[in-house]
């Protein structure tokens, strides 16, 4: 399994168009040697499952950057549960440290921050998909 | 092995239920190749060659992945059961790829509907390796049509029009004069012309250097050799005009090919090609192995010290292919 090329899902979820961040992320994967599957921007948590589904995605990369991460974080995480997939979700973008907790406990595999380095955001991504597998 | 064929089977079976993740996990094992690509593959053949293959090609940012995304909601909305096989580049220095198509697509996609994103992983020519495989996997879960857009290609990446039905080729004001409409490569391939962006100025233009082009070929003998003149259809897909007429061109060219049986030989050499390149990757990949052992250390050395030739090493390692059982 591990020579197996990995596919990513980054997208933003509804209205919040800062999109930025997440084209810098999309490049930074690409340039580790993984397949970003790119929804950009107004997804639903439904065509965010739904594409999950049809690319075999093995993480989905969220950005968020209107506080609205104490609300869908969660939200996500369930509708990926509720699907029946077991694929980690990343959390990027403006998030106070104190609730990094909360979306944790919430089944949010990991959270990354404005400061976090390239070398940072692969590792993340590479960790939360191997801790998948090995469960 | 049989542990392996058994896992294939099992999620085929559910695949052709409407299981869609199961036909997600398909698409990945046949991309990834080996024994169970091969399991896959096999069990496909067996029951596809039905469905209609359309083919989106042209120049990267004309538009393929906006007309694809009118053509899936044109063909939702009139029941059609789709499947859209979106190919990107891979990167050459890292494989790393960044698969874009969806955000022109999604939003039009109806619910039965299925998208699958694939990088062409070191492969040239506008399409990935597993493209065949995947429209045959495809096509044995009952989806009908298969579009496939193609990378943005340049002139000569005309692979699509050997794995395709219906060959689309978009292209956009400025893309040249009527020598560069007269040289040979993708121009040629086409079934369907659209001239996307037609609000842009050097829209009719391009549209005049095409008709020229076709008109030669009425000349030369071509149009009566191949009996069929592609039409052209000015189209501004952002908008979504122009989708209709090339819904129904991609519609009458299915009927011509059934009219006139040219459907059977398409199918036909598409097979032929499949072996053919089967049969290279398969003598590719022995080469490979050979050139790795210590018998292509020897032949290495040979053509590095001046003994033999690049071309008599080749010669020898593929006699040696041929000799082995």
């Amino acid at each position: 399994m591990s020579d197996h090329q990995r596919r990513v899902i980054l997208a933003k979820l509804g209205l919040d168009g800062h999109d930025r961040g997440i084209k810098v992320v999309a490049r930074i994967l690409r340039d580790a040697g993984m397949e970003v599957i790119y929804l950009g921007l107004r997804q639903t948590t439904a065509s965010i499952v739904a594409a999950a589904e049809e690319e075999d995605a093995d993480a989905i990369g969220l950005s968020m950057h209107n506080a609205g991460h104490l609300t869908l974080g969660p939200k996500m995480a369930e509708a990926i549960t509720a699907a029946g997939l077991d694929i980690p979700l990343i959390i990027g973008g403006i998030v106070p440290d104190e609730d990094v907790e909360e979306l944790m406990n919430a089944g949010i595999a990991a959270v990354l921050g404005p400061g976090a380095a390239a070398e940072e955001v692969v590792a993340t991504v590479q960790d939360a998909i191997s801790a998948r597998d090995k469960a | 092995m049989t542990s392996s064929s058994d896992a294939a089977t099992a999620l085929f079976e559910s695949a052709i239920k409407g299981e869609r993740r199961s036909l997600g996990k398909l698409l990945t094992a046949i991309e990834r190749g080996g024994r169970q690509a091969e399991i896959i593959a096999d069990l496909a053949h067996q029951v596809s060659g039905n469905t209609h293959v359309v083919g989106i090609t042209g120049a990267p940012g004309s538009g393929k992945s906006t007309l694809t995304g009118r053509l899936l909601k044109l063909f939702s909305e009139a029941g059609d059961k789709l499947a859209v096989l979106a190919v990107d580049p891979s990167s050459p220095l890292t494989g790393g790829a960044i698969l874009g198509d969806r955000i022109r697509m999604d939003d039009l996609a109806g619910e039965e509907s299925f998208i699958r994103s694939m990088a062409t992983r070191g492969h040239s020519g506008g399409l990935a390796l597993a493209v065949p495989a995947a429209i045959q996997l495809f096509d044995a879960v009952g989806y009908e049509p298969v579009i496939i857009e193609t990378v943005g290609v340049g002139q000569v990446e005309v692979d699509v029009a050997g794995a395709a039905d219906t060959t689309v080729v978009v292209v956009t004001p400025g893309m040249g004069d009527a020598v560069q409409a007269n040289k040979a490569g993708l121009l040629e391939v086409a079934d369907i012309f659209v001239v996307n962006k037609s609000d842009r100025p050097g829209a009719s233009d391009a549209r005049r250097d095409l008709e020229l082009m076709l008109d030669l070929g009425h000349v030369s003998g071509l149009e009566q050799m191949t009996g069929y003149r592609p039409p052209i259809i000015m189209a501004n897909s952002l908008d979504g005009i122009g989708a209709d007429e090339v819904l129904d061109a991609i519609k009458s060219h299915a009927e011509y090919l059934r009219n006139s049986g040219k459907i059977h030989i398409r199918r036909k050499e598409r097979l032929v090609m499949e072996i053919q390149n089967r049969v290279e990757l398969l003598i590719g990949s022995t080469a490979s192995d050979i050139l790795e052992s210590e018998l292509g250390a020897g032949y290495i050395a040979n053509v590095l010290n001046r003994k033999i030739s690049p071309a008599e090493a080749a010669k020898s390692i593929v006699g040696s292919i041929l000799t082995k059982k």
